[in-house]
């Protein structure tokens, strides 16, 4: 059998797997091996199967995440530092009909942003929170964050996070899990196509719930920041199983009793 | 329907006409002297009645970052708050700038700086006017002296927002706010349904995504938009200038002043006028923009201007600019929530006169 | 025609709403009305005070210092309030508790001892209604059946049984009003 050649692979038949509709071409900016270009196609997947993209109303957050309205052809507000849950709160109070999401990540929504993300999961405002977790500041260069491990070295931890002066990483989704206003909170991953299909399982779920009006969901993706971590990818994906897994357990922490 | 007479606090008087002009949302943190605001729409319900959604926030970042969400949806919101509150949202009100989103913002001003008191002041006319949060921005900015105007200024001040699509601020003080007064309300209006062209609302198949944001990493895009939000603040500062006078044909002194020192001046004129002083005022009612113009025209026939304002001395830098140097300017003003009387202005202005 | 006034006294008294009632009273005889309270901690406890403007044209100034009538209800606001009362002017004041009665000969004094009445007829609840019954007589610009439409409008509907109560007050309060 003759060898196959390149034009011949590239032909759609033989595509099994596609960009969604709803993502843009315009180029990313996120670093190679990074977690968020994984994070936004399975949510584009969502808002494409969902035939949602006339319905939905997306909060991006000031991190490496903020250019994502570039990414993404659905209508966006870029909010200020920690402040999206307040925006998506009237947008969903003024438009109930609307699917309306936050992305934030963690200096975003477990620093700055710790009252608003709080008290928008105590009201059970019926939004999802999409919380992106890789224990460091990307845009700014690879700072501490608020979950940033202990002993974990960044920019301004240059010796490593320490507990007595510099506190203990916060569990934010186990915190938003105790508030009654929240139905829905899981941890999940997007380094491996398993944990891609898991998060877009929890992502559909989300929209079912916010469908039913059942309050809050946070869902957490555990994920890396080769750039920040100083790491290859591969490096990055086996230090975060290996160092942010344990810590931050994958899997769900909340779940509403099925109607 | 008919108007409806009503005697109400300023403070209320904000609340209802926000009801009746059709606000779609008012997100508020409690502080005195305002609490009023979000008090009676929450006891007035308007969820039910008109639809209006009224929450109170966690805090004053998180209000004015709701007005931020919901102005995005091009709905008519609000948020009402006093100075060290109004400081908070400083942030939210320069990313509303920004993004060029109409809202209504509420100051009942309270005297500073910190915590400083609960009593009326006028203190906040710089972060008012020459922007008061971050970058080259405006609001457009009134100034109500009676009760009646806390609940006509709702209206124009929604109207001018969408106009321009520029956040507007209703710049109150704890004196005005906590005074009854008659006020005639004017019938309720529907809610809009209009979807605005620029709004997120989500993105149908016919148009383009709408992205609402501030940010532009490309600096010579950043300029034009900078340019282009210079050009919105001369229109407005053409077109939408508002102020009132009292005995300015024959007046030698000119008292300027806003809110409740203008209600103050025009006793004071009336009392100086007796002593034999042609006493006049001007009363600007948009203070972004300033009556500079007329100003600068009555520099030409008065010996003097005498800003009155319960500030140490804000207000008065516009009367300069306006006037520049054509005519003598001075300054009375009172703080920490002090009010002056009608007589001390009047003995105020004799010193000024005597130079 | 324009009557300037501070009513002051102790919070608890009913100053404020005194105050409120004299407004929607002169608001429905179609006045122009101004009601400016002091405000913050005063309201709850120590004292309390309103300047009210009722008006045939339109109100300039709704913060005053000299007043057509001052209405005290306590000594430190007779300290504070009695040098206030333009000449020619007006002064009335409940006995109760005062300890140094007011001196100006310029101005014409009257006292009403509300207090005191309020009490025998155990009536204290409506105690600044004996006071407004008081200044109705001696300035009579407000007319009883506004003040009682006025007191319709400003007391919540749980105290509208109240309302022949406070009527009774405003007539005793006229009688028992005299000249110093």
């Amino acid at each position: 059998m003759a060898e196959l050649t390149f034009n011949d692979i590239i032909k759609p038949e033989n595509l099994t797997y596609t960009k969604s509709k709803l993502m843009t071409d315009n180029v990313m900016h996120y670093c190679p091996g990074c977690g968020h270009g994984t994070a936004h196609q399975v949510l584009a997947e969502v808002l494409e199967e969902e035939n949602l993209q006339s319905k939905t109303i997306g909060i991006t957050p000031v991190g490496c995440s903020v250019l994502m309205y570039n990414y993404i052809d659905i209508d966006f507000q870029e909010a200020a530092h920690g402040r999206a849950p307040a925006l998506a709160t009237a947008v969903k109070r003024l438009m109930p009909d609307k699917f309306v999401f936050t992305y934030q990540g963690d200096g975003d929504l477990a620093a700055i942003g710790t009252a608003e993300t709080i008290h928008t999961c105590n009201r059970g405002e019926n939004i999802l929170i999409l919380f992106i977790n890789n224990g460091i500041y990307g845009m700014t260069g690879g700072q501490m964050a608020p979950t940033t491990l202990v002993g974990m070295k960044s920019s301004t931890s240059p010796y490593g996070r320490n507990v007595s002066t510099m506190g203990s990483p916060i569990k934010m989704a186990d915190i938003i899990a105790m508030l009654p206003g929240t139905c829905y909170v899981t941890r999940q991953s997007v380094n491996t196509p398993l944990g891609a299909r898991k998060l877009k399982r929890a992502i559909k779920k989300a929209v079912q719930y916010q469908n039913e009006k059942r309050g809050t969901c946070f869902i957490e993706v555990v994920s890396n920041c080769p750039s920040g971590w100083k790491m290859t990818p591969v490096e990055s994906n086996k230090w975060m199983e290996e160092n942010m897994f344990p810590f931050y357990p994958l899997g769900d922490i909340k779940v509403p009793e099925e109607k | 329907m008919e108007k409806e007479l009503r005697l109400m606090k300023g403070n209320e008087a904000i609340a209802e006409a926000a009801i009746r002009a059709g606000a779609d949302g008012y997100f508020g943190y409690p502080i005195t002297p305002q609490s009023e605001i979000l008090e009676y729409l929450m006891e007035a319900n308007p969820q039910v009645t008109t639809g209006m959604v009224v929450l109170q926030a966690e805090s004053e970042v998180a209000a004015i970052n709701m007005v931020y969400g919901g102005a995005a949806c091009g709905k008519k919101v609000m948020t009402s708050s006093s100075s060290p509150g109004i400081s908070l949202m400083q942030e939210g009100i320069t990313y509303i700038a920004g993004a060029e989103l109409p809202c209504l913002i509420v100051n009942v001003v309270r005297g500073g700086p910190g915590l400083g008191t609960i009593q009326p002041a006028q203190s906040d006319y710089f972060q008012a006017t020459k922007g008061g949060g971050h970058g080259d921005y405006h609001l457009i900015v009134i100034a109500p002296s009676s009760v009646q105007e806390m609940a006509d200024f709702v209206e124009l001040a929604f109207d001018l927002a969408f106009k321009y699509r520029n956040p507007a601020m209703i710049l109150s003080d704890g004196a005005i706010g906590q005074m009854m007064e008659k006020v005639w309300l004017k019938p309720p209006k529907k809610r809009s349904e209009e979807i605005l062209p620029w709004a997120t609302t989500g993105k149908p198949a016919t148009r383009e995504h709408n992205i609402i944001t501030s940010l532009d990493l490309d600096s010579e895009r950043q300029e034009k938009f900078n340019m282009k939000l210079i050009a919105k603040y001369r229109e407005i500062e053409e077109k939408e200038v508002r102020f009132e006078e009292f005995m300015t044909d024959d007046a030698e002194y000119l008292f300027v002043a806003y809110g409740t020192s203008a209600r103050i001046c025009q006793k004071a004129l009336q009392l100086a006028r007796v002593e034999g002083i042609k006493a006049g005022l001007l009363r600007p009612i948009t203070l972004f923009p300033y009556p500079k113009k007329r100003l600068n025209e009555l520099a030409d026939t008065v010996k003097g201007m005498l800003a009155v304002e319960m500030s140490a001395g804000q207000m008065v830098e516009d009367v300069m600019l306006s006037v520049n140097g054509k005519t003598r300017v001075g300054h009375y003003g009172r703080m920490g929530g002090m009010i002056p009387t009608p007589e001390e202005v009047v003995e105020n202005l004799k010193s000024f006169i005597k130079g | 025609m324009t009557e300037e006034i501070i009513i002051a006294g102790f919070g608890g008294q009913g100053v404020l709403s005194m105050g409120k009632i004299m407004a929607y009273s002169g608001m429905m005889q179609d006045m122009e009305v101004s009601w400016m309270p002091s405000y913050g901690p005063e309201m709850r406890g120590g004292t309390a005070n309103v300047n009210v403007i009722l008006s045939d044209e339109r109100i300039s100034s709704p913060i005053l210092r000299s007043f057509d009538t001052a209405i005290i209800l306590n000594q430190q606001s007779m300290d504070k309030f009695e040098h206030n009362v333009k000449p020619g002017g007006t002064l009335i004041y409940d006995g109760n508790g005062i300890t140094r009665h007011p001196e100006r000969k310029d101005i014409t004094i009257y006292r009403i001892d509300a207090a005191e009445e309020a009490s025998r007829l155990n009536m204290q609840k409506v105690f600044n209604m004996f006071v407004m019954g008081g200044f109705m007589k001696v300035k009579p610009i407000l007319r009883t059946e506004y003040v009682i439409k006025g007191l319709k409008k400003s007391l919540p509907e749980r105290y509208h049984h109240l309302i022949p109560m406070n009527e009774d007050a405003i007539k005793r309060g006229m009688e028992l009003i005299r000249k110093v």
